[in-house]
């Protein structure tokens, strides 16, 4: 007789598979929501505290511009005009405004009620607008870190007089400025165009921004083209030996390399060997660039291998040198890969701070860069500074920090997804 | 014998300035191309042993055999495609109008301008069609104008029976065709280069019996032009294509000779089998 017909699983082992399968989708579905919920803190949480940073109490000071006050000096024009005591100016405006304050200590308290950066900002406004020497001016300067942590209500009025940093008779001050309409935020453009500064209220992460993209930007000059056309030799060219597998194993351990090594390596050769300048985005970008280099040959190999041989044969065939079967043919199709690997790592070097603060860029730098060998921070080393500061005004400052390198890495991602979209449309 | 690959490129060798010239016996001289005593190894194991066959001018051959017999391994060893492969190692020798092609002084790809292949699967670029077409002329600079080129790649559309299908479109992807007229395109790739043989593995196997017919018509045609070397699994395409037949089995040559004969009185016991369907 012939074997009885197979009528498929029992009902119970049915019921069990089944079962098994919606427990796992939930469990990834946890996860994912896990993740999801993880991120959105973290977000609210920077956002938040960041938010702040970019408003700036300014108080309206009116200041006239004594002529004898610019005659001190020699030379004329702008020389003249730097001598002048703009802090002198600045004291003597808001002791105008409360002339009932006598004694040392009051005169002491009321000019910290703007910032020591004021008589830079008057000194700016003259300097741009000479024409007004002679006469009296009204003019927004910054008030001071704690008028400003005041007004944003991240310093109670109700704390005790001792631990409160403003004191009763600074705030009846401020509430006399407040009624006239002479104390309000702004937009806080010292936060975007200014370096930093032991002064909250005058730090800006200008200065941090410049020196991450020179960095970013030597980076990816120095790995993009080493990683591509490394990866083209070891999946086209390598012989297949035990030197090539050699150095496969060490590129891949490399991608594994704690990023610190890499700063103590760039401070052992490109500084002390090769003695180029510290602080500079130019080495700060040679050590991202070999941190990066392993990421890009890993994600390039990758994307050449998943181009199917059939072209390159095809190229072969008609009698294309190996060379241009690949620089025609494997490598525009390898490139959408080989871009995502490149952005993968190289938003990874832009959050990096370990390697930069071995090559001096945890530097203390107010001047702006200008070339790729000027003493620069970058974005994170900014963060990890800020983030050690006493001062309340620059937690939101951090965050801000935060949120601008955020923007950064996504504007990275997102020219990564335009490219790999335009290469990918190209056929 | 292995062959450094792009050191052979750095030293090219245009067309007839040949000078060494490698004993060749006699009577293959009238072959177009021949083989003689050729093995080839993947590694240590041998896929090919002591093969010698002649390949006639304006002549269809046809080689058969079951899977894993070698017929792939032949036809690529014919224009060095074996030579990206690694652990491919040749011995013997192949000749190419009298002259050895795997001599080192020997420019492989001067060799693959004149011995064009057409692969098992369409393997268009995925570019557009025109571009295709043009790809091969471009690099070769068979073209001094832009009008020449097109002229090209008309021409050799038209010679591969495709051109008026795609006339009205050139610019759309090759890959956006058919896979019969995408292997007609591949065709007129190979052809735009102006080779004497074109090699062809399986170029129907994965095909339509329509496209495949029109495929088959075409490879008549081109037999007034060309020399044309087929690898097919269909003892009917062989027998209604070729003018000759080689069977290989396990890695040899056991017979070969006029393709009717072959078929109506095959002398081997296994290409009886074979071609009479008994085995395979």
């Amino acid at each position: 007789m012939t074997e009885l017909a197979f009528k498929g699983p029992e009902p119970d082992q049915l019921r069990r598979r089944h079962r098994a399968e919606k427990r796992f989708r939930s469990i990834a579905l946890l996860s994912v929501w896990l993740g999801l919920a993880f991120l959105s803190v973290l977000f609210v949480i920077v956002v938040t505290s960041g938010a702040d940073a970019v408003r700036q109490t300014k108080i309206l000071l009116t200041i006239s511009l004594d002529s004898s006050e610019f005659e001190g000096g020699k030379g004329s024009g702008l020389a003249q005009i730097r001598k002048a005591n703009f802090e002198g100016l600045v004291k003597r405006s808001i002791r105008n405004d409360f002339p009932r304050a006598k004694s040392r200590k009051q005169k002491r308290e009321l000019a910290k009620l703007v910032s020591s950066g004021a008589a830079y900002e008057v000194r700016e406004f003259v300097e741009v607008n000479p024409e007004k020497i002679g006469e009296s001016i009204d003019i927004w300067v910054t008030a001071s870190d704690d008028v400003d942590m005041l007004l944003k209500g991240k310093l109670k009025r109700n704390m005790p007089a001792d631990i409160r940093q403003i004191s009763d008779q600074q705030l009846i001050w401020l509430d006399q400025l407040q009624a006239e309409d002479r104390l309000e935020t702004q937009f806080n453009w010292t936060l975007f165009t200014k370096g930093d500064s032991r002064e909250p209220e005058q730090a800006g992460i200008a200065g941090a921004m410049i020196g991450s993209l020179y960095s970013v930007l030597v980076c990816l000059l120095i790995s993009f083209p080493l990683g591509v056309l490394a990866s083209i030799y070891l999946e086209s060219f390598a012989p297949k030996n035990g030197w090539t597998s050699f150095l496969e194993v060490n590129i891949n351990n490399l991608a594994a390399v704690p990023s610190i090594v890499f700063g103590l390596l760039g401070l052992a050769v490109f500084l002390n060997f090769f003695q180029l300048p510290r602080s500079a985005p130019l080495v700060g970008g040679m050590v991202l660039a070999l941190m990066t280099l392993p990421t890009i040959i890993i994600a390039g190999r990758a994307a050449i291998q998943s181009v199917p041989p059939s072209i390159k044969e095809a190229a072969l065939a008609v009698g294309a040198s190996p060379i241009q079967a690949v620089f025609h043919h494997v490598l525009p199709l390898a490139m959408p890969g080989i871009l995502t690997g490149t952005i993968i790592g190289t938003a990874r070097a832009l959050g990096e701070t370990a390697p930069l603060l071995m090559i001096g860029m945890v530097a203390f730098v107010v001047d702006l860069p200008v070339t790729f060998t000027d003493p620069a921070t970058a974005l994170p080393v900014q963060v990890y500074l800020w983030s050690d500061m006493p001062e309340r005004a620059f937690a939101e400052r951090t965050s801000a920090a935060i949120l601008v390198l955020l923007a950064f890495v996504g504007a990275l991602n997102l020219t990564a997804v335009i490219l790999r979209n335009k290469f990918e449309t190209r056929y | 014998m292995e062959d450094n690959y792009i050191e052979s490129l750095t030293t090219p060798v245009t067309k007839n300035t040949l000078t060494t010239k490698s004993a060749l016996p006699d009577e293959n001289l009238k072959a177009k191309m021949s083989t003689s005593d050729l093995s080839v190894f993947y590694g240590n194991s041998p896929a090919l042993r002591n093969v010698s066959l002649n390949i006639f001018s304006n002549e269809v051959t046809a080689l058969i055999g079951p899977s894993g017999c070698g017929k792939s391994t032949f036809i690529r060893s014919l224009n060095r495609m074996n030579d990206t492969i690694d652990i491919c190692r040749i011995e013997g020798a192949v000749y190419l109008d009298g002259l050895n092609i795997y001599e080192p002084s020997r420019d492989v790809v001067q060799l693959r301008t004149q011995v064009g292949m057409v692969f098992q699967k369409p393997n268009p670029f995925p570019k557009s069609i025109f571009e295709n077409v043009a790809y091969g002329p471009r690099i070769h600079g068979m073209a001094k104008t832009k009008d020449e080129l097109h002229g090209i790649v008309l021409g050799s559309l038209e010679r591969a029976g495709l051109l008026d299908e795609v006339k009205h479109r050139l610019d759309t992807p090759g890959t956006s065709l058919s896979g019969g007229q995408q292997q007609r395109l591949c065709i007129a790739r190979a052809i735009a280069v102006r080779p004497d043989i074109i090699l062809m593995d399986e170029p129907c196997s994965a095909l339509d019996p329509i496209a495949t017919k029109r495929i088959e018509e075409l490879i008549t045609e081109l037999k007034a032009e060309y020399t044309i070397v087929i690898v097919t699994h269909s003892m009917q395409q062989a027998r209604r294509l070729s003018d000759k037949t080689a069977y290989f089995h396990l890695g040899s040559i056991v017979e070969h000779g006029e393709t009717a004969e072959v078929f109506e009185n095959p002398v081997d016991e296994r290409t009886a089998d074979y071609v009479r369907g008994r085995i395979g």
